[in-house]
């Protein structure tokens, strides 16, 4: 590349972040710090049934006993659990309905393309939108409920359908599977739950739309997604947060349960703010996701669009229980400036003829890294078992990082696990190629990253794909000149 | 108008064209010729403004500009197209998706109006259709897969629906059989009018059978050591190059 080019790359890796902005409302707050008074407090302020609370306080002595992860392939300063804040919620009480809600909270959805009027709303997508701790309204509950589908905050949940929860909270994820999900456990504030029952296809899309606010706050949601014998559910999350020069911690727990043909799609477009160009501020985003697929023939799954977060753990998974069950990762990592990425997938193959499909995609740009971290289990059981892994990685520029590192550990000879893995540049001749048919340098990048994604995005349900190539080019906006 | 005045252009250390002077009006086809190592891609990749080419003397005017100081985008906009020699392989970019949004990137650039869908389907189709192309070649990803011949009846196929003022074809015939070439020829001989030109850069003559010149000219050593009628090409094809370096 030219001397030009390099120093395009310098003046342009400053992202347009256009999510950034804050809201303006009064909130309520606990004090700052982790302590048994803190989880007893959020039990008690969500009016909690004991059990839960016995859980989390289970959770909180667990994750005291842990060990913050750090085999990772990203470096962070250490990370101060008792400068955050446990809790932050919009101060006015939780609304009934959607006429109740706080207008500013309306606004802020409003501007993120997200409107929660039901009128306005996209066409048969269901949203429960989540304001730092809490859920602050869920939309198009009645037309669901008909169906006998229960989508509603996790908080909610709790208290309607407290027998559900309880048998399934933990269940996939226990309180103490590891660091972050231990203290998620601890100090969840909401999530969303939903729930299909037997036989019935769920009749809209379901989406969760997270969004950080509260400076120095936490957030740790928890979701939990059950579907029973023959049900079967797309659901997406989408997540923003304001520009804030610190960093502010992000630690998710999601489960999912398939019982017998039944089929869980789970989506993610993650737009969380990832810092400024020199690498200041964005979020930490710790995620435990994983599913069982217990029923015979069931399948679970992802597919993630990873472009925001200053740091992104992540490794949405599938336990593969049932006979015949499927397990699916297809995945966009997309790091620029000096964002990391250590994202990937564990498919645990336990049952007879289980099948996973691996498709990674990472792109890096800037100063950044982006490792792929996968592993294939075959258990001693899992006879005919089948796993196929492709990851590829594309860079752009000759300052970022791209790394694969893949587990396999294969117990039963009869199965099959197959791996491929490519690593390639945007070439300059294709860059040309496409500038001398007219396309400006930016949309050219744009034009062929979403070809290299291709594979990955046509997995998305078809009304966020568009959004989803869009913010891919927003995302590497500067990272060629 | 094309007018290349004293062109003097270096890879690295390498002068490769070295003061190569030429004037295309509108409505001619030009031919340059010459042996390998002349610089006849050099030539190709400096007037379209690939990276990696240093200008250091003399000035390119298309139609009143000088196209030097041009993003290869915007000669692109400006009217100017370059049929790649080797063209490039885009993974997972449909053909018809990545000729849509160049056509409306220079629509646009050009303060024209941009083709919706269906409207860029229809002359999509019909292009593809008078280029003898089946029409799944727009749902292909671009140039991937695609045989010699394929690739170069895309080159055709984005000229045909871009329409430039000035096509430049870097030895596009070179790996073709004789249908193909006709192919690429009656793509060229379908934009002919009073406001179309085109420099035609080939090895050898046979193309130059189909698509008949105006001019031919000869480059050797970085420079135009001949010009004259379409005769000329076949008077090339029977004596060889030998010689024509020191001219």
């Amino acid at each position: 590349m030219s001397m030009t080019t390099e120093a395009t790359i310098q003046e342009l890796a400053a992202q347009k972040y256009k999510y950034g902005f804050t809201t303006d409302i009064e909130m309520e707050e606990f004090p700052k710090g982790l302590s048994t008074d803190i989880v007893r407090l959020i039990s008690a302020k969500k009016g909690e049934p004991e059990w839960l609370l016995a859980w989390r306080l289970k959770a909180y002595e667990a994750w005291l006993k842990m060990e913050e992860p750090h085999w990772a392939r990203v470096h962070h300063p250490p990370i101060d659990y008792q400068a955050l804040y446990y809790y932050a919620a919009p101060a006015k009480a939780a609304p009934k309905s959607l006429d109740e809600v706080d207008p500013e909270l309306l606004k802020t959805y409003e501007k993120l393309g997200i409107p929660l009027n039901e009128r306005a709303a996209l066409a048969g997508v269901a949203v429960d939108a989540v304001f730092d701790s809490v859920s602050v309204a869920t939309t198009f509950r009645e037309t669901l409920a008909k169906a006998g589908v229960i989508f509603c905050s996790i908080s909610e949940a709790v208290k309607e359908h407290p027998e559900l929860v309880r048998k399934y909270l933990g269940s996939v994820v226990p309180a103490g599977d590891n660091y972050f999900a231990a203290l998620n456990s601890a100090v969840f504030s909401d999530g969303s739950f939903v729930f299909i029952p037997k036989g019935v296809k769920c009749p809209m899309e379901l989406s969760t739309y997270f969004r950080i606010n509260a400076r120095n706050t936490g957030q740790f949601e928890r979701t939990l997604i059950v579907a029973e014998e023959g049900a079967s559910v797309s659901y997406l999350e989408g997540c923003t947060a304001p520009m804030r020069d610190e960093n502010q911690l992000h630690a998710a727990v999601v489960e999912l349960v398939a019982f017998d043909d039944a089929k869980i799609k789970y989506s993610t477009v993650q737009n969380w703010y990832p810092g400024d160009a020199d690498g200041k501020g964005g979020i930490y985003n710790f995620v435990t996701k994983r599913g069982a697929c217990r029923g015979r023939n069931s399948k679970i799954s992802w597919t993630q669009v990873e472009t925001g977060s200053a740091i992104t753990w992540k490794y949405p998974s599938c336990i593969l229980q049932g006979e015949g069950s499927v397990g699916e990762f297809y995945s966009v990592a997309v790091t620029n400036s000096h964002q990391q990425a250590d994202t990937g997938t564990k498919m645990i193959h336990v049952g007879r003829n289980t099948t996973s499909t691996i498709i990674s995609k990472g792109i890096s740009a800037g100063k950044s890294n982006n490792t792929y971290r996968g592993l294939v289990k075959i258990m001693p059981g899992a006879s005919g078992a089948r796993n196929f892994t492709q990851c590829d990685s594309l860079l752009i520029g000759d300052q970022c990082g791209a790394h694969t590192v893949p587990y396999i550990e294969n117990r039963n000879s009869s199965a099959k696990v197959e791996h491929e893995a490519t690593t390639s540049k945007i070439a300059e001749d294709q860059l040309f190629y496409c500038r001398s048919r007219g396309l400006s340098e930016e949309d050219s990048v744009g034009l062929i990253v979403n070809g290299f994604c291709k594979d990955v995005l046509k997995e998305l349900p078809m009304e966020f794909a568009v959004e989803a190539q869009k913010l891919l080019a927003v995302s590497l906006e500067g990272s060629v000149g | 108008m094309l007018e290349i005045k004293n062109l003097h252009a270096r890879i690295g250390d390498a002068e490769i064209l070295k003061g190569v002077t030429l004037t295309i009006p509108d409505g001619e086809i030009h031919a340059i010729m010459g042996p390998n190592g002349a610089g006849k891609s050099t030539l190709s990749y400096v007037l379209s403004g690939r990276e990696g080419y240093e200008v250091t003397k003399g000035e390119v005017i298309f139609n009143g500009e000088n196209i030097l100081e041009m993003e290869p985008e915007d000669r692109a906009a400006a009217g100017l197209f370059l049929a790649f020699q080797y063209p490039v392989e885009l993974p997972g970019v449909g053909n018809a998706n990545f000729l849509r949004t160049s056509l409306n990137a220079i629509r646009r650039k050009r303060g024209e109006e941009e083709l919706d869908a269906v409207a860029f389907l229809k002359l999509a189709r019909a292009a593809v259709r008078q280029l003898a192309m089946k029409e799944d070649f727009l749902k292909r990803n671009v140039n991937v897969g695609f045989s010699g011949g394929e690739k170069k009846r895309n080159e055709m196929l984005q000229m045909a629906i871009l329409k430039p003022h000035l096509a430049i074809l870097d030895e596009t015939d070179s790996g073709l059989d004789i249908d193909a070439l006709k192919i690429v020829a009656e793509g060229v001989n379908a934009l002919r009018d009073e406001k179309f030109s085109a420099l035609v850069i080939t090895h050898y003559q046979r193309l130059l059978d189909h698509i008949v010149p105006d001019v031919v000219h000869v480059l050797a050593g970085g420079k135009i050591v001949r010009s004259g009628p379409a005769s000329l090409a076949l008077e090339l094809e029977a004596s060889g190059y030998a010689g024509l370096e020191v001219a």
